[in-house]
């Protein structure tokens, strides 16, 4: 089960009020974890990253295990303690003014 | 009796004010959109229970939401609240906040680059929804102004949007470049007497006219005179603020232009200049009194580099001659100490007899005018800074 922690303004777009939980197989990656993600709550396509070449939106941070990896590649292999759950996946908007 | 509801977009969210057709008491709701930037909201004319905003942040981007009930519930089209529709392989089908330029051989392939302030060539980026602008006929259909400059068509209630490409396609599409506040289409005006007529325009590179629907367009600059270009009066390249028409005479067009208030009686194809007696030319709303076709409305504001009313006295500007003998309102408005900015889609009327007036300030107050401009009220006062206001006249 992999938990993910969206942002305040995008658990409202998505009418949630509590981190979410996506099952996925495979290899766990952000972008599997962004694909699923979507899938489940298509009104975050083109929030997170954008609708056309995928690639992050610029104030969008992506946090795991303590670690900023939003300048990771998307589609490499994130941490076990993600795949088990123990640490959750964050999305998170940076702090830009405002 | 009439109610009347006034739409404001702000830099925090968006707000609905109340009244009767007396327009002398006001009930603010709250807030919808919380926080998020709300740069246009706008009823179908035809269906006014139809209302769609455009929400955008520089975190999550563009959202398109939309209310079928006069605004108290919303969705993101194609969604009611809880939806959780993919398609068969699991991807999501929401496309209402997709604004994909048109990159396709037949129509979009040479659509690849304009010019950036320092003279190079840049792609074309899309940014956010400036302006939405319901269809006369149809609530599903809206046309949408983005930046950078494009216009997007929706004929599904906003589920999806198309771009119509000939305008950016327009062999001057490479020399259009931002304003300082980006490089936006942000008027979007439709013929009521020609379905197959369109004005819009954009900063800073003029106006365009389609006479086919939107298939191809003109440029319609022709008398327009910009000192901060190398060509005065070149085809393209005008930062052109706002244009407002009176639906019975569609034909006259009136501009404030970023310097000088300009004036059509020939659907765009010649411009000239009615800014006359104004303390500035400057300034970036315009709009036209609802049963006057020759009586206008604008607020000059001190330029280039400070943006606020001129002596701090904010004044509204109306001639009753299309243009020129213009007159200052300042009754019930701040005379003194006043420094705010009126954004270009803060100002509109309503359709009531005496016509009412409203405009939005970067300070956040609303203004009203239930005389047509003899008097204003603040009608609310303690916003964040407004950039839009709309207008409608419930029966």
């Amino acid at each position: 089960m992999i938990r993910v922690v969206l942002p305040y303004h995008l658990r409202n777009l998505a009418h949630i009020n509590s981190e979410v939980q996506l099952e996925i197989s495979g290899h766990i990656t952000i972008n599997a974890i962004l694909n699923s993600l979507e899938a489940r709550y298509p009104m975050l396509a083109g929030t997170i990253r954008d609708h056309v070449n995928k690639q992050r939106r610029p104030f969008v941070r992506y946090y795991v295990c303590g670690e900023d990896i939003s300048l990771e590649q998307p589609d490499a292999q994130l941490p076990p303690q993600i795949l088990s759950g123990k640490e959750p996946f964050v999305i998170l908007g940076a702090i830009a003014g405002g | 009796m009439s109610k009347v509801q006034v739409f404001v977009g702000t830099k925090k969210g968006a707000f609905i004010l109340t009244s009767d057709s007396k327009r002398a008491k006001w009930d603010v709701s709250d807030p919808f959109f919380a926080g998020w930037e709300i740069y246009h909201m706008k009823g179908s004319p035809v269906d006014p229970n139809r209302i769609y905003v455009s929400q955008t942040s520089g975190w999550f981007g563009q959202i398109i939401q939309r209310s079928d009930d006069g605004g108290k519930t919303w969705f993101q089209p194609g969604f009611k609240p809880g939806d959780s529709t993919t398609t068969p392989d699991g991807m999501p089908v929401t496309e209402s906040n997709k604004f994909a330029y048109d990159t396709s051989d037949a129509e979009g392939k040479p659509l690849s680059t304009h010019q950036y302030f320092d003279g190079t060539q840049r792609p074309w980026e899309f940014k956010r929804v400036w302006h939405l602008e319901p269809s006369l006929t149809d609530p599903d259909t809206v046309y949408a102004g983005v930046e950078d400059a494009a216009l997007f068509k929706t004929t599904d209630g906003g589920k999806s949007w198309k771009e119509l490409s000939g305008l950016r396609g327009h062999s001057t599409g490479p020399k259009w470049s931002p304003g300082a506040g980006g490089m936006g289409l942000h008027t979007i005006i439709l013929d009521p007497n020609n379905k197959d007529r369109i004005y819009i325009a954009i900063s800073a590179a003029g106006v365009f006219r389609t006479d086919n629907g939107g298939k191809t367009w003109n440029p319609i600059n022709k008398g327009l005179s910009s000192q901060y270009i190398p060509d005065p009066n070149a085809e393209v390249g005008h930062c052109v603020h706002r244009i407002a028409m009176h639906p019975t005479r569609p034909d006259v067009l009136y501009m404030q232009k970023h310097w000088d208030v300009m004036r059509t009686n020939n659907s765009g194809d010649l411009w000239t200049e009615v800014s006359d007696n104004l303390p500035s030319d400057f300034g970036f709303v315009i709009d036209v009194h609802a049963h006057e076709p020759e009586t206008i409305y604008v607020i000059p504001i001190k330029s280039d580099s400070e943006h606020f009313p001129p002596d701090g006295k904010l004044r509204v500007y109306r001639s009753r001659t299309g243009g020129n003998n213009w007159e200052a309102l300042t009754k019930g408005l701040p005379q003194k100490d006043c420094y705010v900015n009126i954004l270009r889609e803060a100002m509109s009327v309503d359709t009531l007899d005496p016509c009412g007036i409203y405009f939005g300030t970067t300070g956040g107050q609303v203004y009203a005018s239930a005389d047509g401009g003899d008097s204003w009220n603040a009608i609310v006062q303690n916003l964040p800074p407004v950039y839009s206001v709309e207008v409608q006249v419930l029966k």
